[in-house]
């Protein structure tokens, strides 16, 4: 990122979200185990998150989901390098809390849930983390779902299959025009 | 490396030349090129590793998805690097560009964001590439305003040396007429975006032609020149271009000093102190710590032109000549290290523009707008001294926006592959008063990986910097609705030194050498055949990115070198 980036990203400010933001917080463990366990993070654990991964940004008719890009190797790689430890605690626990919702509303795991199951459940716990980041206090933890979703966000948009096929991206423009058409349904520069 | 390129690597053979560069960015690389073309066997030397053209540009043609992190810096980046990741600086994309903090410390008696790179080329690599002109707004604002000492020049005296480095260095930008910011050489300007234009045009009219917002000078190329390609709008400058699309050392004046043949290089090579002949008042050569095998060696020259970057050439000459003046040599003056200016920044607003649904942009700009100073000026009065301008950019949001009455799913996913609205944003650059207790020193408790003291520094913003940020966020605000934005936040964070990475003074030039450290041709009053032209000279900061000065005073500078050398007074 050069200064004119970091300059031009105070505007994305605005929107709310700044994914991946150094900025998130602590948390409890829940009894119950198996999800995320440790860092080092099983083929059980990175196939939930892909599959939270896809439910977030799934396949549609113009692009393949989230779990084409290997979103929970993502996830997993992210959580474990750049997260403080208190961050990874969250997200490691959030994994837990997730399922756990998920049986509570569907007597199911996660990964046991239909797909529109999956989509539901999701629904609520964006909603849940909202109402919460929206009213909390800066030095209080961020939610855990929060992370999941930006991590998917991000790790999918800046992924090969995100950047050229979910959005546009020509790795030489070339040259640069400032003010060129845009008719409704063209795709996004992915940069 | 080239089969044209001397490098000298362990001191083998020749240890005299005509002059010594020390250093190798913007300055030490036109130093370079300049005085190899009028025919002296130059020595560069530069204190780390040795990068080529192209080649040494690892990432230069990644993509966001071929690094681990996509960019991001990870938790061990953050321990090894306590000052880099204080800004945007620390990332994974061209860390290599930047010095490791651990091996290299500094102390802070006051908080100082330094950010280095040492290797060949320099921060010419990573720079920002904005190119500006000072004017006598500048040259003569501190004799009017009565503060520090006079700058020894006026604008018509560097005039023409702005105007033969613009056109070496290719610098594109539009010609405004505006006194405060003298038109230069430019390669045609990039486009501004349509919300840019929109804005641009707003602002003219309500502030009655007072204020403007043009497209910003930048160093990169918008038409090939000899030897280099033009911009390809990838916006990967700081990784290295491989087109040669910007200006560096390494695609500009590095090629031209190499195909002289009288160029020599030296990586690895810390400077320890300039040799001084007291009896002839001299400098006869410097002394030099390889960074890789610490033996040490010397070199001599007749000429030596320092160009380590602002702070490393105070350090430079606070050990060297030290028999004569504990204080090293330039410090007679009582100035040598003082006097510390950079441009303040992390002031401004941003919002939301309207409309333009139906436009858009093709490419990727490595370039934004500029609004030039308009305050103290023109009969404008503060109740502070000098002013700012305004780098910014107007564009659309892309995926990382939030959509609040989406939650998950395939309908979010169809919204964010479509762009967002359209963002206005501005950031103040201020300018830093000099003030002789703003001071960098010597501090022999501390030592770097080389066993070498390390700089001490006492460095701050005061009052007239901190009004100026009120102005600076009040009227970014007041600019961009006037100009019909939307939802204008401000913001003011992290009002410290160093993060501008426009580290100037420390060796100002003057008219008397009582007062300052350098003449009027950036030479040390006391070793005549000593020049300093990275940001050292400087004698006030304005407000503008200022690297495209110190090409121009060092060609200037090396010109005034040659004539004396062939004259015998040096």
């Amino acid at each position: 990122m050069n200064r004119r980036d970091a300059l031009s990203r105070v505007a994305l400010i605005l929107g709310g979200t700044i994914v991946g933001a150094e900025a998130f917080l602590s948390g409890c463990k829940t009894g119950d185990k198996k999800l995320g366990e440790s860092l080092n993070l099983s083929p059980d654990d990175i196939s939930f998150l892909d599959e939270v991964g896809d439910t977030i940004l799934p396949t549609t008719a113009s692009s393949p989901g989230a779990k084409d890009t290997h979103i929970g190797d993502f996830m997993k790689t992210i959580v474990n390098d750049c997260y403080e430890d208190k961050d990874q605690k969250i997200f490691l626990a959030g994994m837990q809390k997730l399922d756990n919702a998920s049986k509570a509303k569907y007597n199911k795991s996660f990964l046991e849930a239909d797909t529109n199951q999956r989509h539901d459940l999701l629904v609520a716990l964006d909603k849940e983390q909202k109402d919460y980041m929206d009213k909390k206090k800066p030095e209080d933890p961020t939610h855990y779902f929060r992370m999941m979703k930006e991590l998917t966000l991000w790790g999918y948009f800046t992924s090969e299959i995100g950047a050229t096929k979910a959005l546009r991206y020509v790795a030489i423009p070339g040259h640069y025009e400032g003010c060129v058409p845009y008719k409704k349904g063209d795709k996004a520069w992915a940069t | 490396m080239p089969d044209s390129l001397n490098v000298n690597n362990k001191s083998v053979g020749q240890n005299n030349y005509d002059a010594i560069v020390i250093g190798s960015g913007i300055s030490g690389g036109w130093a370079a090129k300049e005085l190899t073309e009028k025919g002296l066997k130059t020595l560069m030397l530069e204190r780390g590793r040795y990068i080529e053209h192209i080649k040494d540009y690892p990432n230069s043609n990644k993509e966001a998805w071929n690094y681990p992190h996509r960019g991001r810096r990870t938790q061990e980046m953050i321990k090894d690097y306590p000052v880099l990741k204080r800004d945007y600086p620390l990332n994974e994309t061209n860390l290599d560009y930047w010095v490791k903090d651990s091996e290299c410390p500094y102390t802070e008696n006051k908080r100082f964001d330094w950010f280095r790179g040492y290797h060949l080329g320099g921060r010419s690599l990573m720079w920002g590439r904005q190119s500006y002109r000072l004017s006598d707004f500048d040259f003569e604002g501190n004799a009017k305003d009565g503060i520090a000492i006079d700058w020894p020049i006026r604008y018509k005296e560097i005039a023409p040396w702005y105007s033969y480095v613009e056109k070496f260095a290719g610098v594109s930008g539009s010609k405004e007429g505006l006194p405060q910011l003298p038109d230069g050489e430019f390669l045609p300007p990039m486009d501004m975006t349509c919300v840019e234009k929109d804005v641009a045009a707003r602002i003219k009219e309500k502030y009655s032609g007072k204020r403007h917002m043009i497209i910003g000078r930048t160093a990169n190329l918008t038409v090939a020149i000899p030897g280099r390609t033009k911009c390809q709008f990838r916006n990967k400058c700081s990784l290295g271009c491989p087109f040669g699309g910007y200006f560096s050392t390494q695609s500009s004046t590095l090629p031209a000093a190499v195909a002289t043949k009288n160029l020599t290089i030296r990586p690895w090579s810390i400077v320890t102190k300039i040799l001084y002949d007291k009896d002839k008042k001299k400098a006869t050569g410097v002394e030099v710590l390889d960074a890789e095998t610490n033996q040490t060696y010397q070199y001599h020259s007749k000429i030596i032109f320092l160009n380590a970057s602002t702070l490393n050439s105070a350090w430079v000459l606070m050990n060297s000549a030290t028999d004569i003046w504990p204080d090293g040599l330039g410090s007679s003056s009582g100035e040598l290290g003082h006097n510390v200016m950079d441009h303040h920044l992390g002031v401004g607003a941003s919002g939301l523009a309207e409309g333009y649904e139906d436009k858009y942009y093709y490419g990727r700009r490595a370039n934004g707008i500029y609004i030039p100073r308009y305050r103290n000026l023109f009969g404008d009065k503060r109740d502070y001294l000098r002013g700012f301008g305004y780098q910014g950019g107007g564009n659309r949001q892309g995926w990382s926006r939030d959509v609040a009455e989406l939650s998950i799913g395939a309908d979010l996913k169809e919204a964010l592959t479509e762009p967002g609205n359209w963002t206005m944003g501005i950031g103040g650059f201020g300018e830093t008063l000099p003030y002789h207790e703003n001071k960098v020193t010597l501090d022999k408790n501390k030592k770097d990986k080389w066993g070498l003291n390390v700089l001490a520094f006492d460095v701050e913003l005061k009052e007239n910097e901190f009004k100026m940020r009120k102005d600076m966020q009040a009227d970014a605000i007041e600019m961009l609705e006037a100009a019909g934005v939307k939802n204008v936040q401000g913001h003011d964070s992290n009002p410290y030194l160093g993060r501008g990475i426009h580290e100037m003074g420390i060796a100002r030039m003057g008219h008397d050498p009582k007062t300052s450290v350098l003449n009027k041709w950036n030479q040390v009053w006391d070793a005549t055949n000593v020049f300093v032209t990275d940001g050292s000279f400087m004698v006030s900061s304005a407000c503008h990115n200022p690297s495209l000065g110190y090409m121009a005073f060092t060609a200037r500078a090396a010109d005034h070198a040659v004539v004396e050398l062939k004259k015998g007074n040096i």
